[in-house]
Protein backbone atom coordinates (compact mmCIF):
# COMPACT_ATOMS: atom_id res chain seq x y z
CA UNK A 1 0.00 0.00 0.00
CA UNK A 2 2.39 2.47 0.72
CA UNK A 3 4.54 1.33 -2.18
CA UNK A 4 1.97 2.28 -4.42
CA UNK A 5 1.55 5.79 -2.76
CA UNK A 6 4.95 6.50 -3.32
CA UNK A 7 4.71 6.54 -6.90
CA UNK A 8 3.59 9.88 -8.56
CA UNK A 9 -0.45 10.12 -8.74
CA UNK A 10 -2.14 10.17 -12.29
CA UNK A 11 -3.73 13.46 -13.58
CA UNK A 12 -7.17 12.62 -12.45
CA UNK A 13 -6.50 11.15 -9.35
CA UNK A 14 -5.17 14.59 -8.41
CA UNK A 15 -7.64 16.52 -9.92
CA UNK A 16 -10.78 14.67 -8.90
CA UNK A 17 -9.27 15.57 -5.44
CA UNK A 18 -8.86 18.56 -6.00
CA UNK A 19 -12.13 19.43 -6.91
CA UNK A 20 -13.48 17.90 -4.78
CA UNK A 21 -12.31 20.62 -2.13
CA UNK A 22 -14.93 23.08 -4.31
CA UNK A 23 -17.72 21.26 -2.42
CA UNK A 24 -15.81 20.10 1.16
CA UNK A 25 -15.37 23.65 1.87
CA UNK A 26 -18.70 24.93 0.93
CA UNK A 27 -20.05 21.81 3.34
CA UNK A 28 -17.84 22.51 5.89
CA UNK A 29 -19.18 26.03 6.93
CA UNK A 30 -19.88 27.74 3.56
CA UNK A 31 -16.32 28.47 2.52
CA UNK A 32 -15.42 29.45 -1.43
CA UNK A 33 -12.47 27.64 -2.53
CA UNK A 34 -9.06 30.44 -3.03
CA UNK A 35 -6.15 30.43 -1.90
CA UNK A 36 -3.99 33.83 -3.00
CA UNK A 37 -6.31 35.65 -0.66
CA UNK A 38 -4.12 33.89 2.57
CA UNK A 39 -1.30 36.31 1.31
CA UNK A 40 -3.76 39.42 1.83
CA UNK A 41 -4.89 38.15 4.95
CA UNK A 42 -1.51 37.77 6.26
CA UNK A 43 -0.57 41.54 4.95
CA UNK A 44 -4.11 42.49 7.02
CA UNK A 45 -2.68 40.68 10.23
CA UNK A 46 0.77 41.29 10.18
CA UNK A 47 1.07 45.11 8.38
CA UNK A 48 -1.91 46.90 7.36
CA UNK A 49 -0.61 50.07 7.74
CA UNK A 50 -3.66 51.77 7.52
CA UNK A 51 -3.90 50.70 3.82
CA UNK A 52 -7.78 50.76 3.58
CA UNK A 53 -7.70 47.48 1.47
CA UNK A 54 -5.72 45.80 4.78
CA UNK A 55 -8.26 46.64 7.22
CA UNK A 56 -10.92 44.34 7.47
CA UNK A 57 -11.35 42.06 10.40
CA UNK A 58 -8.56 39.49 8.81
CA UNK A 59 -10.02 36.79 11.95
CA UNK A 60 -13.04 36.18 10.20
CA UNK A 61 -11.12 34.41 7.10
CA UNK A 62 -9.29 32.84 9.44
CA UNK A 63 -10.55 29.71 8.05
CA UNK A 64 -8.30 30.07 5.16
CA UNK A 65 -4.72 30.52 6.85
CA UNK A 66 -5.64 27.25 8.81
CA UNK A 67 -6.20 25.35 5.76
CA UNK A 68 -2.90 26.60 3.65
CA UNK A 69 -0.99 25.90 7.00
CA UNK A 70 -2.81 22.44 6.04
CA UNK A 71 -1.17 22.31 2.61
CA UNK A 72 2.45 23.30 3.72
CA UNK A 73 2.09 20.40 6.35
CA UNK A 74 0.43 17.95 3.97
CA UNK A 75 3.81 18.64 1.73
CA UNK A 76 5.99 18.01 4.52
CA UNK A 77 4.07 14.55 5.36
CA UNK A 78 4.17 13.57 1.44
CA UNK A 79 8.06 14.64 0.72
CA UNK A 80 8.86 12.97 4.54
CA UNK A 81 7.11 9.75 4.20
CA UNK A 82 5.68 9.24 0.93
CA UNK A 83 8.31 10.51 -1.51
CA UNK A 84 9.36 8.62 -4.81
CA UNK A 85 12.96 8.34 -4.51
CA UNK A 86 13.10 7.80 -8.71
CA UNK A 87 13.83 11.33 -11.22
CA UNK A 88 10.97 13.22 -11.99
CA UNK A 89 9.69 12.21 -15.43
CA UNK A 90 9.47 15.26 -17.57
CA UNK A 91 8.45 15.21 -21.13
CA UNK A 92 11.77 14.37 -23.66
CA UNK A 93 11.37 17.75 -25.34
CA UNK A 94 11.29 20.08 -22.43
CA UNK A 95 13.93 18.01 -21.28
CA UNK A 96 15.76 18.68 -24.12
CA UNK A 97 14.96 21.93 -23.95
CA UNK A 98 16.00 22.97 -20.67
CA UNK A 99 19.24 20.85 -21.08
CA UNK A 100 20.19 23.31 -23.71
CA UNK A 101 19.52 25.97 -20.87
CA UNK A 102 21.61 24.11 -18.50
CA UNK A 103 18.51 22.85 -16.30
CA UNK A 104 19.53 19.31 -16.46
CA UNK A 105 19.04 18.09 -12.62
CA UNK A 106 15.87 16.45 -12.67
CA UNK A 107 15.64 14.65 -9.33
CA UNK A 108 13.75 17.32 -7.51
CA UNK A 109 10.41 18.46 -8.11
CA UNK A 110 12.35 21.73 -8.31
CA UNK A 111 15.83 22.21 -10.53
CA UNK A 112 18.56 22.86 -7.61
CA UNK A 113 20.61 25.15 -10.57
CA UNK A 114 17.06 27.46 -10.02
CA UNK A 115 16.02 27.26 -6.46
CA UNK A 116 19.11 27.03 -4.17
CA UNK A 117 19.86 29.21 -1.60
CA UNK A 118 23.29 30.33 -3.34
CA UNK A 119 21.41 31.92 -6.34
CA UNK A 120 19.08 34.21 -3.88
CA UNK A 121 21.52 37.28 -4.11
CA UNK A 122 22.73 36.41 -7.86
CA UNK A 123 20.59 38.21 -11.23
CA UNK A 124 19.42 34.85 -11.77
CA UNK A 125 17.88 34.58 -7.92
CA UNK A 126 16.12 38.21 -8.73
CA UNK A 127 14.38 37.28 -11.37
CA UNK A 128 13.25 33.82 -10.10
CA UNK A 129 12.88 34.69 -6.77
CA UNK A 130 11.98 38.72 -6.61
CA UNK A 131 10.15 39.51 -9.58
CA UNK A 132 8.75 36.00 -9.98
CA UNK A 133 7.43 35.86 -6.61
CA UNK A 134 6.01 39.72 -6.92
CA UNK A 135 4.03 39.21 -9.93
CA UNK A 136 2.61 35.96 -8.58
CA UNK A 137 1.37 38.51 -5.51
CA UNK A 138 0.74 41.59 -6.91
CA UNK A 139 -1.08 39.96 -10.22
CA UNK A 140 -2.99 36.93 -8.26
CA UNK A 141 -4.43 40.01 -6.00
CA UNK A 142 -5.01 42.41 -8.91
CA UNK A 143 -7.11 39.55 -11.14
CA UNK A 144 -9.02 38.64 -7.65
CA UNK A 145 -8.04 35.11 -7.09
CA UNK A 146 -5.52 32.35 -8.47
CA UNK A 147 -5.67 29.41 -10.07
CA UNK A 148 -7.50 27.96 -7.50
CA UNK A 149 -9.98 30.79 -6.92
CA UNK A 150 -10.79 31.87 -10.87
CA UNK A 151 -9.63 28.45 -12.42
CA UNK A 152 -11.15 25.90 -10.07
CA UNK A 153 -13.56 27.51 -8.09
CA UNK A 154 -14.77 30.34 -10.71
CA UNK A 155 -15.02 27.77 -13.69
CA UNK A 156 -17.05 25.32 -11.75
CA UNK A 157 -19.70 27.89 -10.90
CA UNK A 158 -19.54 28.73 -14.43
CA UNK A 159 -18.28 32.18 -13.67
CA UNK A 160 -17.36 34.50 -16.95
CA UNK A 161 -14.97 36.57 -15.12
CA UNK A 162 -12.81 33.75 -14.11
CA UNK A 163 -12.93 32.56 -17.51
CA UNK A 164 -11.17 35.63 -18.81
CA UNK A 165 -9.08 35.61 -15.81
CA UNK A 166 -7.95 31.93 -16.72
CA UNK A 167 -7.18 32.70 -20.17
CA UNK A 168 -4.98 35.53 -18.76
CA UNK A 169 -2.84 33.09 -16.90
CA UNK A 170 -1.94 31.25 -20.11
CA UNK A 171 -1.63 34.08 -21.45
CA UNK A 172 0.92 35.34 -18.87
CA UNK A 173 2.68 32.30 -19.05
CA UNK A 174 2.92 31.09 -22.68
CA UNK A 175 4.59 35.13 -22.88
CA UNK A 176 6.97 33.99 -20.28
CA UNK A 177 7.75 30.94 -21.31
CA UNK A 178 8.59 31.42 -24.86
CA UNK A 179 9.61 34.61 -25.15
CA UNK A 180 11.51 35.72 -21.77
CA UNK A 181 12.70 32.40 -19.86
CA UNK A 182 14.96 31.95 -22.69
CA UNK A 183 17.04 35.04 -21.54
CA UNK A 184 16.63 34.35 -18.11
CA UNK A 185 17.81 30.87 -18.10
CA UNK A 186 21.06 32.10 -19.47
CA UNK A 187 21.56 34.69 -16.46
CA UNK B 1 -31.65 25.72 13.69
CA UNK B 2 -32.88 29.43 12.45
CA UNK B 3 -31.98 29.91 9.01
CA UNK B 4 -29.12 31.59 8.00
CA UNK B 5 -31.19 33.64 5.58
CA UNK B 6 -29.23 36.40 3.26
CA UNK B 7 -29.52 39.61 5.68
CA UNK B 8 -30.83 42.89 3.76
CA UNK B 9 -27.17 44.36 3.26
CA UNK B 10 -26.81 46.93 5.83
CA UNK B 11 -23.69 48.81 4.69
CA UNK B 12 -20.94 46.87 6.43
CA UNK B 13 -17.59 48.66 6.06
CA UNK B 14 -16.08 45.71 7.02
CA UNK B 15 -17.67 43.14 4.42
CA UNK B 16 -17.74 45.92 1.69
CA UNK B 17 -13.73 45.49 2.16
CA UNK B 18 -13.47 41.89 2.49
CA UNK B 19 -15.66 41.50 -0.31
CA UNK B 20 -13.37 43.01 -2.62
CA UNK B 21 -11.72 39.58 -3.08
CA UNK B 22 -13.53 37.13 -4.53
CA UNK B 23 -13.07 34.20 -1.72
CA UNK B 24 -14.11 36.94 1.25
CA UNK B 25 -17.86 37.15 0.96
CA UNK B 26 -18.74 34.55 3.47
CA UNK B 27 -20.75 36.13 6.55
CA UNK B 28 -21.40 33.27 8.72
CA UNK B 29 -23.99 33.80 11.24
CA UNK B 30 -22.37 31.31 13.83
CA UNK B 31 -19.54 32.09 16.06
CA UNK B 32 -17.37 28.93 16.43
CA UNK B 33 -14.68 28.44 18.53
CA UNK B 34 -11.04 28.61 16.76
CA UNK B 35 -10.93 25.03 16.99
CA UNK B 36 -13.65 24.63 14.64
CA UNK B 37 -11.21 26.11 11.88
CA UNK B 38 -8.99 23.05 12.31
CA UNK B 39 -11.64 21.02 10.10
CA UNK B 40 -9.89 23.23 7.28
CA UNK B 41 -6.48 22.21 8.37
CA UNK B 42 -7.22 18.74 7.90
CA UNK B 43 -8.30 19.04 4.31
CA UNK B 44 -5.22 21.38 3.56
CA UNK B 45 -3.27 18.11 4.92
CA UNK B 46 -4.87 16.46 2.10
CA UNK B 47 -4.75 18.99 -0.38
CA UNK B 48 -0.43 19.52 0.63
CA UNK B 49 -0.13 15.42 -0.39
CA UNK B 50 -1.45 16.07 -3.77
CA UNK B 51 0.45 18.67 -4.56
CA UNK B 52 3.15 17.06 -3.91
CA UNK B 53 2.62 12.95 -5.19
CA UNK B 54 0.81 14.61 -8.15
CA UNK B 55 3.63 16.87 -8.93
CA UNK B 56 1.86 20.05 -9.47
CA UNK B 57 4.34 22.12 -7.14
CA UNK B 58 7.02 21.07 -9.81
CA UNK B 59 8.43 23.10 -11.60
CA UNK B 60 9.04 21.09 -14.39
CA UNK B 61 5.63 20.49 -14.50
CA UNK B 62 4.61 23.95 -15.11
CA UNK B 63 7.24 24.28 -17.80
CA UNK B 64 5.84 21.59 -19.46
CA UNK B 65 2.18 23.25 -19.46
CA UNK B 66 3.42 26.22 -21.19
CA UNK B 67 5.14 24.33 -23.11
CA UNK B 68 2.54 22.54 -24.49
CA UNK B 69 4.54 19.06 -24.62
CA UNK B 70 2.62 17.47 -21.72
CA UNK B 71 -1.19 16.36 -20.96
CA UNK B 72 -0.55 16.18 -17.05
CA UNK B 73 -1.68 19.85 -16.33
CA UNK B 74 -4.54 20.12 -18.03
CA UNK B 75 -5.60 16.38 -17.13
CA UNK B 76 -5.30 17.99 -13.60
CA UNK B 77 -6.88 21.48 -13.68
CA UNK B 78 -10.03 19.76 -16.05
CA UNK B 79 -10.66 16.89 -14.20
CA UNK B 80 -10.87 20.20 -10.84
CA UNK B 81 -13.15 22.04 -12.69
CA UNK B 82 -15.18 19.02 -13.82
CA UNK B 83 -15.44 17.68 -10.66
CA UNK B 84 -15.78 21.15 -9.12
CA UNK B 85 -18.59 21.98 -11.57
CA UNK B 86 -20.44 18.79 -11.20
CA UNK B 87 -20.55 19.38 -7.07
CA UNK B 88 -22.09 22.91 -7.57
CA UNK B 89 -25.08 21.64 -10.05
CA UNK B 90 -25.44 19.22 -7.05
CA UNK B 91 -25.21 21.27 -4.52
CA UNK B 92 -27.50 23.87 -6.39
CA UNK B 93 -29.93 21.21 -7.38
CA UNK B 94 -30.40 19.29 -3.77
CA UNK B 95 -30.46 23.20 -2.09
CA UNK B 96 -27.63 21.30 -0.13
CA UNK B 97 -26.70 23.19 3.43
CA UNK B 98 -23.28 23.05 5.21
CA UNK B 99 -22.85 20.52 8.26
CA UNK B 100 -24.17 23.55 10.58
CA UNK B 101 -27.60 23.59 8.52
CA UNK B 102 -26.62 27.16 7.07
CA UNK B 103 -27.80 27.60 3.46
CA UNK B 104 -24.73 27.44 1.06
CA UNK B 105 -24.59 30.57 -0.83
CA UNK B 106 -21.83 31.01 -3.71
CA UNK B 107 -21.47 34.70 -4.91
CA UNK B 108 -20.91 35.60 -8.45
CA UNK B 109 -17.94 37.02 -9.84
CA UNK B 110 -18.19 40.42 -10.83
CA UNK B 111 -15.86 41.14 -14.05
CA UNK B 112 -13.16 43.69 -14.12
CA UNK B 113 -10.18 44.65 -15.78
CA UNK B 114 -7.88 43.80 -12.93
CA UNK B 115 -8.93 40.03 -14.24
CA UNK B 116 -6.89 40.54 -17.44
CA UNK B 117 -3.99 43.17 -16.21
CA UNK B 118 -3.53 41.22 -13.04
CA UNK B 119 -3.76 37.63 -14.52
CA UNK B 120 -1.35 38.76 -17.27
CA UNK B 121 1.10 39.59 -14.13
CA UNK B 122 0.02 36.59 -12.43
CA UNK B 123 0.45 33.98 -15.16
CA UNK B 124 3.81 36.04 -15.78
CA UNK B 125 4.84 35.14 -12.32
CA UNK B 126 3.43 31.23 -12.52
CA UNK B 127 5.40 30.56 -15.61
CA UNK B 128 8.68 31.58 -13.49
CA UNK B 129 8.69 30.21 -10.14
CA UNK B 130 6.43 27.13 -11.25
CA UNK B 131 4.05 28.03 -8.78
CA UNK B 132 0.62 30.03 -7.92
CA UNK B 133 0.01 30.92 -4.13
CA UNK B 134 -0.77 27.16 -3.05
CA UNK B 135 2.13 25.08 -4.73
CA UNK B 136 4.02 27.81 -2.55
CA UNK B 137 3.12 26.72 0.52
CA UNK B 138 3.37 23.63 -0.95
CA UNK B 139 6.90 23.72 -1.97
CA UNK B 140 8.38 25.60 1.21
CA UNK B 141 6.46 22.35 3.30
CA UNK B 142 8.55 19.63 0.86
CA UNK B 143 11.77 21.25 2.02
CA UNK B 144 12.45 23.70 -0.74
CA UNK B 145 13.62 26.49 2.01
CA UNK B 146 14.69 28.78 -0.59
CA UNK B 147 10.85 28.95 -1.55
CA UNK B 148 10.40 30.73 1.32
CA UNK B 149 11.95 34.15 0.05
CA UNK B 150 9.38 34.08 -3.63
CA UNK B 151 7.08 33.63 -0.97
CA UNK B 152 7.83 36.89 1.02
CA UNK B 153 8.17 38.53 -2.20
CA UNK B 154 4.59 37.06 -3.20
CA UNK B 155 3.31 38.80 0.44
CA UNK B 156 5.15 42.26 -0.90
CA UNK B 157 3.85 41.96 -4.23
CA UNK B 158 0.06 41.68 -2.47
CA UNK B 159 0.92 44.38 0.03
CA UNK B 160 2.13 47.02 -3.10
CA UNK B 161 -1.32 46.19 -4.71
CA UNK B 162 -3.23 47.12 -1.88
CA UNK B 163 -0.80 50.29 -1.35
CA UNK B 164 -1.93 51.24 -5.06
CA UNK B 165 -4.72 50.05 -5.98
CA UNK B 166 -6.77 52.82 -6.13
CA UNK B 167 -4.49 54.41 -8.65
CA UNK B 168 -4.74 50.82 -11.14
CA UNK B 169 -7.23 50.78 -13.65
CA UNK B 170 -10.00 47.95 -12.90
Amino acid sequence: MLEFLKQPWPWYVGGALIGLTVPILLILGNKTFGISSSLRHLCAACLPAKIPYFMYDWKKEAWNLFFVAGVLGGAMLAANFLSDPNPLVVAESTKTYLAEKGITDTSALLPAEIFAWENVLSLRGFFFFVVGGFCVGFGTRYAGGCTSGHAIMGLSNLQWPSLIATMSFMVGGVVMTWFILPYLLTL
Amino acid sequence: MKDAKTPDPPVDPDFEQRSLDAVCVDESQLQHPWWHNLKYTAWGLMFGVVFVKTEIISWFRIQEMFRFESFHMYGVIGTAVLVGAMSVILIKRLKARTMHGETIVIHPKEFNKGQIYGGLIFGLGWAITGACPGPLFAQMGAGFGAISITFLFAVVGTWVYGLIRERLPH
